[in-house]
């Protein structure tokens, strides 16, 4: 190592975060904090118990957005069926009203998913240290900014101090070459490298991604992309801003204005890894090679490029993993072997912080809008719903006709909520139900006990749709 | 916070890898606006069938363990979603330290917060003290001020833990408190933000 190295991005974003060192730890100063209905009240009840308050309600912007029904929103959380739920949602409200905090509730069009609402509004700028009580908060890092997902004991010393205790992570680069393929997305790029550093193989770093074939995505599938980063073990991912990070920005909302923008974009312009940094450990993927990819299993390491098929247990060296195979196979109700494309499905899912963005909708009515023309709608046996990630995106679908033409196709057209990313509101899968899904984790019953789960791309789920089984979208296009 | 010193307690050997959050505790018991009464959504879907009914293979559910304080558990343990509810889960029902391999980063810090002792050994430690556990009915020792682990044969095994955190859960202290006598800092710390990052400020 030379005497001097340069800093990587996340050495910058830390240092410049650094309030005090104490203990072992360092206090690090959090510039935006998330709040939502799930991981706050226990936070709120500690805070109140001791008589603290909450340092930076300006800081903080708080969404209702795990719990909600899909349907029926206008009515207001009253209407909210499950009563847990509603408690939860009126815990909430009661909440952020007795600390000043902004909040989108449900029903109002700014609601969303929490990590599809703070880029939408300008929240997240490049460089902040962002926090939120979700582990999908490393969606943020696609702006350049460190992002984490926290506990809720987390969550209680945020709302207090603004600030996070953390030992810092080693840094970790992996770098995607070359351009994908057409039908290939970010999504298809993140699950590729989650298979092959594996769900822990993150673990104790930050990863920042790099290359063409990850300059070259729009900022939508850069943050497909950091979204992944928690399933690959990191807790949290970043991409280097730039002028596409910039031009996203400008205008939304909360982004800065007039003199305030020019002042904020030649900071932004010094946040990239120094040419002479040295990361501790580095993985570089071939971009064209990456195929569209789904996952077989019940981990999302376990991933299959679409001309694939499912894995034989047998041909594994180590009982453990042998036995882990067959187990996957049976809550999936696989046959070793088998071509994923088999595979035949009984619900496909749009949505979640992962692809429920405007760009992620647009590419599956796409390929709904060609099935439609040569006259094919979503197969009789398959149940189909598309859930924009927040108001804001439902409304510009809809000013874009991408409503109508899921419906013609025979699509579910819901109100915005994380909905089937995890089912805790109404929408879930029946036990052995199979669902081609655009969300994140496929894990034994996380969306409906039983439930099977497929991840894969927003128009390779719309393909599944179609086609009623798991499908190559490239013969679609 | 329960300070943690020294655990003299009953292990059960979960041998599973990649055991995430939402398989410790799922998500129709993070509808509470309480951190209590959460033991009955642990391991829920390997602890009971479809009617609700106890599962006689799980581990969990075998006399021989009832009352375990100490979890060993297969590699990458609490993986996912970020819950806290986990370590809570755990804690309600008397889990007072988990084994293994590896932990994902979140849910190893939301245990630490909660008092709650992560340990992690070398495969093939983890493997032994699972071997030893098998059967049930014996005391495990888990010390934090000596950093061991002691199994029924009397094998002893060293854990690493950072000082400062060890300091921490030997005392039970409080980490908002800590921080909040660093105010003065975080009170520099946000009048020079504001002079260097002003577009940060919303008026
Ligand atoms: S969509 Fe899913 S992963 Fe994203 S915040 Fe909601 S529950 Fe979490």
């Amino acid at each position: 190592m030379p005497a001097m190295a340069g800093k990587t991005l996340y050495d910058k974003i830390w240092d410049a975060h650094l309030v005090a060192e104490d203990a072992g730890e360092a206090i690090l100063y959090i510039d935006l904090h998330l709040i939502h209905e799930v991981t706050t009240p226990q936070a709120f009840a500690g805070l109140r118990a001791e008589g603290r308050k909450v340092r930076r309600p300006d800081r903080t912007l708080a969404v209702a957005d795990h719990n909600v029904p899909t349907e029926g929103q206008a009515l207001g959380v009253g209407a909210v069926a499950d009563e847990e739920a509603r408690l939860q949602l009126q815990t909430l409200a009661r909440n952020v009203a007795d600390n000043g905090i902004e909040f989108f509730p449900m029903g109002d069009i700014r609601n969303g998913i929490v990590h599809v609402v703070g880029p939408e509004q300008g929240r997240t700028q490049p460089g902040m240290t962002i926090v939120c009580g979700d582990s999908h908060t490393s969606t943020h890092g696609a702006f350049g900014a460190l992002a984490q997902g926290i506990g809720t004991s987390e969550v209680e010393h945020v709302l207090a101090s603004q600030t996070l205790r953390q030992q810092k992570s080693r840094n970790m680069r992996v770098t995607v070459n070359g351009q994908l393929g057409a039908g290939v997305t970010a999504k298809d790029m993140a699950l590729a490298i989650i298979g092959v550093i594996g769900t822990a193989g993150g673990t104790g770093h930050v990863i920042e991604f790099a290359g063409e074939a990850v300059r070259d995505l729009s900022m939508e599938g850069r943050m497909t992309l950091c979204n992944l980063t928690i399933e690959g073990g990191a807790r949290a991912g970043l991409v280097a801003p730039d002028e596409k990070t910039f031009a996203y920005l400008l205008g939304k909302p909360s982004s800065p204005k007039g003199a305030a923008w020019d002042m904020a974009v030649s900071y932004w312009k010094t946040l990239f890894t120094d040419a002479d940094a040295v990361f501790d450990r580095e993985v570089v993927l071939d971009g064209p090679s990456i195929a569209p990819t789904v996952t077989w299993g019940t981990s999302p390491e376990d991933v299959v490029p679409i001309t694939g098929n499912v894995p034989d247990p047998s041909t594994y060296d180590t009982p453990d993993k042998k036995a882990a195979v067959e187990r996957a196979l049976d809550y999936m109700g696989l046959t070793a072997g088998q071509p994923i494309t088999d595979a035949r499905i009984d619900r496909v899912f749009i949505g979640s912080c992962t692809n429920s963005r405007i760009e992620d909708l647009r590419a599956a009515a796409a390929v709904a809008q060609q099935a439609f023309l040569e006259g094919r709608l979503v197969a009789d046996h398959v149940k189909a719903m598309v859930v924009p990630g927040s108001g804001l995106v439902r409304e510009q679908a809809e000013e874009e006709g991408l409503d109508a033409i899921f419906k013609a196709v025979g699509f579910d057209w819901r109100e915005p909520g994380c909905s089937m990313c995890l089912g805790m509101n109404p929408d879930r899968l029946a036990p052995g139900e199979r669902c081609a899904s655009t969300s994140n984790r496929n894990f034994e019953g996380r969306q409906g006990r039983g439930g099977r789960t497929h991840l894969m791309s927003p128009a390779m789920a719309a393909a599944a749709a179609i086609a009623g089984h798991i499908v190559d979208v490239r013969d679609f296009l | 916070m329960k300070p943690f010193t020294r655990l003299d307690g009953r292990a059960a050997p979960l041998g599973l890898a990649n055991v995430d959050t939402d398989q410790i505790i799922p998500k129709q018991f993070l509808k509470t606006v309480d951190r209590e009464g959460l033991a009955k959504g642990l391991f829920y879907d390997f602890r009971f069938d479809e009617q609700g009914q106890p599962k006689s293979g799980f581990v969990l559910n075998d006399p021989a363990y009832k009352g375990a304080q100490i979890l060993i558990a297969g590699d990458n343990f609490g993986c996912g979603s970020s819950r806290e509810h986990a370590p809570w889960a755990l804690q309600d029902f008397g889990i007072q330290c988990v084994i293994s391999t590896s932990f994902a980063d979140i849910f190893r810090g939301n245990c630490l917060n909660n008092g709650l002792l992560t340990v992690e050994l070398k495969p093939e430690e983890v493997q032994a003290l699972m071997e030893e556990a098998k059967g049930g009915n014996h005391l495990f020792t888990v010390d934090l001020e000596t950093q061991t682990v002691t199994a029924p044969s009397g094998a002893q095994f060293t854990f690493e833990i950072d000082k400062d955190r060890k300091h921490k859960l030997l005392k039970g202290l409080d980490a908002i408190g800590e921080t909040l006598q660093h105010g003065v800092s975080i009170d520099v710390f946000e009048a020079k933000a504001a002079l260097s990052r002003p577009w940060l400020e919303r008026a």
